[in-house]
């Protein structure tokens, strides 16, 4: 592990907080900073006698602005961490943080380890003794914490895909390194052209991963969203519309769903992890009444709820519960069925509800794209709050994906520049140790073993 | 009862090629050392393969040549044939291997030892060693004489409790029908020492009147010799070389072998020692890798005055008849004659996780051990590891400090941190692979990296030092001159490129930049280099190299300052890793039981987390800094 390079992390709760501060430290910040800070006007900004003031302006990628920040610089060892440190103040919403962390990241940091800017603090004296135990702590528990979750989170078919690049990775490491090893019994002749056409494949595979993880579908959790309303209000119909394939059985008998769906869908590239719940109502259907139970607390639970009213049919009883249970959460109110005559209007439930209101057809799919951006709005402002693990996890798997892909690529231009075959596994081995970051997965004595059982070597 | 004394610095036990370097080391900086061996006749013996070097072992024997060692120099001496292995490849997997003339070999090698003031060499078995509060005293013959001394490298290689096994035939001997060593294996355990049974094996030599060589392949040597020693002057040592062949097994070999594999003492358990997956006895390979048509035989030459042959990759336990039946079908060896059978040989070694990175016993001050009784496998691996142990005795009797290297420095370093920091349950081996930092650690660089190492430790003459200096400075120079030697995009200059398939320049260029062309190199392009200075052929391929791989050297050589940063925090022996609170309990009990020299060296073993590591950083700050308040 590197004690001086550039780490970077969130350092506010990655929720509905009005403002949310990215913080860099290490030994690259200033340059890294005066890559992607502009000043108000697209003036460019440099270091000088910007010691701890505020300035103000703007972070890009390139010629695409990010967002508008102030920003924090502080020479070490004046600073948190005692190192030079500079903090990104942004607007709160998720996405936005997420995206500076990924600018700063492509322009020379790395993901903190959990714990590191504590830890960097107390090696450099910036922390006061006595508090050594509480940050060793600190940093064990996190540590432990942030696997376990890396892991859980991790889409089963993903981790599967990365065991997979890998084990091809290391098996051609190790027919390269048994070749070098015992060079009169095992050829390389013609093996560089072997290895570029199988490492163009890897490299797709990589690349699919590492846009798969930009729209959520690396991660099993998104934004926990649940479908809620009375029977036969339209929840699975729209459910469908959303997921857009038949998942949930659709019939006109109100409480065909007695349990609850889930479904992964993606809108306007943000991961909702929709929850369609059996319609709330009374009843006496032992069955029915455990779909009911988990229904309402799945909605204690949602990040984000979706109300469907059916408009053609007054509000009940049945209306009035679950107006009670949305009162203090996030919530968008669907006014379905509005192809047909309506009974309920958008005004009277607004009033009512106090929330956003779209008049929807799940049949006849209208209304969907207002429903898309006012989700999107939502998670971009800031409004809706979620668990901030998960992005900050999936920032670090796609550095190492990126980093895994580069590395591939080079050798690739290994290959192409006619460089001997031992350069290539120096990158074929940083690619095998970045994926195995990901899941979680140390080097050890793998190549060895490897090279042993694979390949029939010596005397 | 009464018995004979004597009183010496050092003991060293074992003549093989790790007590050999040991005792000569001690010996060179004026100790005074005793050497035991249970046979003069053996002092040096390659009781396997004719050979020195090879990869990665190569690099080794260059490595401890740099550092003042003997071994480079032997076989410069000896060789009758040399190859320079993996030439097309790059320059770090480079590697010299040599084949001997072994009786040569151990002849010359006994000769200087025979010529070293201040080093006795004695016929005896070790029995016992001396210890006393948990300090080493000595040793005991089994004779009943007591040697006493203030350091002990023990080099007992596969002697203790030795067996050779073949078939349903065993022999308590050790290799070539040697005396095994019998008793010394109770008195380590006694003293607490934990052991450990490997178990290797040897192919059957076989008289060259009975091969038909016109039925393999001629294998020669290289044209031009490079020497493996540094002092060596290349011009003394080009020579007429002998070959050696190659040839194949076949089904009706593997046939054989398979029939009677129940015969095999490797199958029916009649070893129980753990084997070398790297030197597979042939009936292993065709187990283990059944689609394999067929397997290739080396046959190396013993020697210049003997008929024997060596039958490289068919080491073997089976039973004498099947040894004879499969190799009768190999081409070429269909009337072969054997003159000594294949056999495995099991032996007690220790669990070298129980030594400190100077080879040094963590519980008994003042042993030292090297060689295949620390769990390793092969002369080069032995001779660095003896030597690095003899020196280690040396400066603990002279009262200097100890001599460590590391994984970023030398790969005995890389053997060393892995024999006493992994757990190892064969043989070790060296190989490329297992050194990170391989594209420094070069066999071509193995002065520039360690002759200032071996000077200070006082093994190395000033005027070798100074040559390296010397070359040093050369080397620097000429790159230097490269880097700013422009040269413009003139008529011959383009012919030149295009000439060599190298894209013609569009502005002028340095010289430096035309090296790193992949399609050129330093000595292609003399021609368009007017000024070039006379430089002798190893500074030329320093300038080459290090021109050339100069991005992939300098990454690498990042990495290693970040390495240097934990290898430099150093962890006492006595030091309780319960009394971190944080730690994990796997990490904890690893490190008390391992008790590592340095936070680099915990971060290397099994169980031990990133984690774990920032946590012992916080808490040696939180030490270092209540130090120094009170």
């Amino acid at each position: 592990m590197n004690h001086t390079d550039t780490i970077a992390a969130i350092a506010t709760a990655v929720s509905s907080s009005g403002i949310g501060i990215i913080r860099i430290s290490g030994e690259n910040v200033c340059s890294i900073a005066e890559k992607i800070f502009r000043k108000a006007g697209n003036k460019k900004w440099d270091m000088t006698d910007s010691d701890h003031k505020v300035v103000y302006g703007h972070i890009y990628d390139g010629d695409e602005m990010v967002d508008e920040v102030l920003m924090l610089v502080m020479k070490g060892p004046h600073s948190y961490t005692g190192e030079d440190t500079v903090e990104i103040d942004c607007h709160g919403g998720v996405l936005v943080m997420k995206r500076i962390l990924e600018t700063v990241i492509k322009y020379g940091a790395r993901p903190a380890e959990p714990g590191e800017f504590t830890k960097r603090a107390f090696l450099n004296g910036r922390i006061d003794l006595s508090q050594a135990e509480a940050v060793m702590d600190v940093i064990s528990a996190q540590n432990q914490y942030a696997l376990k979750s890396s892991m859980n989170q991790l889409k089963g078919k993903v981790s599967e895909k990365i065991r997979e690049l890998r084990e091809k990775i290391i098996y051609e490491i190790a027919f390269i390194e048994s070749a070098l090893d015992d060079p009169e019994h095992i050829s390389l002749d013609g093996y560089p052209d072997k290895l570029k056409s199988k490492l163009e494949p890897m490299i797709r595979e990589i690349q699919r991963l590492i846009d798969s993880s930009d729209n959520g579908r690396v991660m099993k959790e998104g934004v926990k969203t649940v479908i809620l309303g009375k029977p036969n209000a339209g929840k699975s119909s729209l459910m469908n519309v959303l997921a857009g394939q038949e998942r949930a059985i659709v019939t006109d008998i109100a409480g065909t769903t007695r349990d609850i769906l889930e479904e992964h869908i993606r809108m306007e590239g943000i991961s909702l992890n929709v929850v369609d719940t059996a319609g709330i109502r009374e009843t006496d259907d032992v069955v029915e009444q455990i779909g009911v139970s988990r229904a309402k607390e799945a909605a204690r639970d949602a990040d984000l709820i979706i109300y469907v009213v059916d408009a053609s049919v007054p509000l009940d009883e049945n209306d009035e519960d679950i107006i009670k249970l949305i009162e203090s959460q996030k919530a968008i109110v669907l006014l379905n069925k509005s192809d047909l005559e309506t009974v309920v209007t958008a005004k009277e439930l607004k009033k009512r509800t106090g929330q956003k209101v779209i008049a929807v057809s799940a049949k006849d799919e209208t209304g969907m794209e207002e429903l898309e951006k006012t989700v999107r709005n939502m998670f971009y402002e800031g409004e809706i709050d979620f668990n901030d693990e998960i992005y900050i996890t999936s920032v670090r798997h796609k550095t190492a994906l990126t980093e895994s892909c580069t590395s591939l690529m080079m050798v690739m231009e290994s290959i192409d520049l006619g460089m001997p075959e031992d350069f290539y596994s120096i990158d074929l081995m940083n690619a095998y140790e970045q994926l195995g970051s990901i899941i979680g997965e140390a080097v050890e004595e793998d190549l060895v073993n490897e090279i042993f059982s694979r390949f029939c070597m010596g005397k | 009862m009464p018995c004979l004394e004597e009183f010496y610095d050092i003991v060293v036990v074992g003549a093989g090629h790790a007590g050999c370097e040991a005792a000569l080391a001690c010996a060179r900086l004026g100790l005074e050392t005793i050497m035991f061996t249970v046979s003069v006749d053996s002092i040096a013996l390659m009781p396997c393969n004719p050979n020195v070097g090879g990869s990665s072992k190569g690099h080794l024997v260059r490595e401890l040549d740099a550092l003042g060692g003997e071994m480079g120099k032997n076989i410069d001496k000896t060789f009758i044939q040399s190859k320079m292995l993996n030439e097309s490849k790059g320059p770090a997997v480079h590697s010299l291997r040599a084949q001997a003339d072994k009786q040569d070999y151990s002849r010359e090698m006994r000769k200087t030892l025979e010529n070293t003031e201040h080093l006795t060499i004695r016929q005896a078995e070790v029995s016992e060693i001396i210890a006393d509060g948990g300090k080493i005293k000595g040793v005991k013959t089994f004779s009943g004489a007591a040697y006493y001394s203030k350091a002990v490298v023990l080099a007992t290689g596969t002697y203790l409790n030795a067996r050779c096994i073949y078939g349903e035939v065993s022999y308590a001997t050790g290799p070539n029908g040697l005396q095994a060593a019998n008793h010394l294996t109770d008195s380590l355990k006694a003293n607490g020492v934990e052991m450990f049974r490997f178990k290797t094996g040897t192919p059957a030599r076989v008289d060259k009147r009975s091969i038909d060589f016109s039925r393999m392949e001629e294998q020669f040597g290289d044209k031009k010799v490079v020497p493996f020693s540094f002092s060596t002057d290349p011009d003394m040592i080009q020579k007429d070389q002998v070959s050696c062949w190659l040839t194949y097994t076949n089904e009706k070999t593997h046939d054989i072998i398979r029939a009677n594999l129940d015969r095999s003492p490797l199958f029916s358990g009649a070893i129980e020692g753990t084997g070398p997956r790297y030197c597979p006895s042939i009936e292993d390979k065709v187990v283990k890798f059944p689609e394999k048509e067929r397997h290739q035989v080396f046959i190396e030459p013993e020697g210049l005055y003997t008929n024997e042959m060596y039958l490289g990759g068919m080491s073997s336990s089976l039973p004498e008849d099947v040894q004879h039946a499969m190799y009768k079908t190999v081409p070429g060896l269909e009337h072969v004659k054997i003159v000594r059978n294949a056999y495995a040989i099991e032996y007690d070694c220790i669990n070298s996780r129980q030594l400190k990175p100077t080879l040094e016993f963590k519980a008994i001050e003042g042993l030292f051990s090297g060689g295949q009784f620390n769990g390793s496998s092969g002369y080069e691996e032995a001779a660095v590891q003896g030597f690095m142990a003899g020196v280690n005795a040396s400066m603990k009797v002279l009262g200097r400090e100890q001599y460590v290297l590391d994984r970023s420095q030398a790969y005995i370093g890389v053997l060393i941190d892995d024999l006493v920091t992994k757990e190892n349950h064969e043989p070790y081996r060296m190989m490329t692979s297992r050194a990170e930092y391989r594209l420094l650690l070069r066999q071509d660089n193995a002065d520039l990296r360690l002759r200032a190492i071996g000077h200070e430790i006082g093994l190395v003459s000033d005027v070798d030092y100074e040559r390296t200096l010397k070359k040093e400075r050369d080397i620097e120079r000429e790159i230097e001159r490269l880097e700013h030697t422009n040269i413009g995009a003139n008529a011959a200059v383009q012919e030149f490129l295009i000439k060599h398939g190298s894209t013609p320049l569009k502005t002028g260029a340095t010289l430096a930049e035309l090296v790193r062309r992949p399609e050129l190199d330093y000595v292609m392009l003399k021609e368009l280099d007017d000024k070039r200075p006379q430089l002798p052929y190893d500074t030329v391929e320093q300038v080459n190299i290090n021109i050339k791989y100069e991005g992939y050297i300098r990454r690498q050589k990042q990495q290693v300052v970040q390495f240097k940063k934990l290898e430099s925090k150093k962890m006492s022996a006595d030091f309780d890793y319960s009394s971190v609170k944080s730690l994990r309990r796997e990490a904890v009990q690893k490190l008390n039981l391992y008790k590592p020299a340095s936070i680099g060296q915990a971060s290397r073993i099994s169980g031990v987390s990133p984690a774990d590591i920032s946590v012992l950083l916080i808490y040696l700050e939180q030490l270092r800094h209540g130090e120094k308040k009170y």
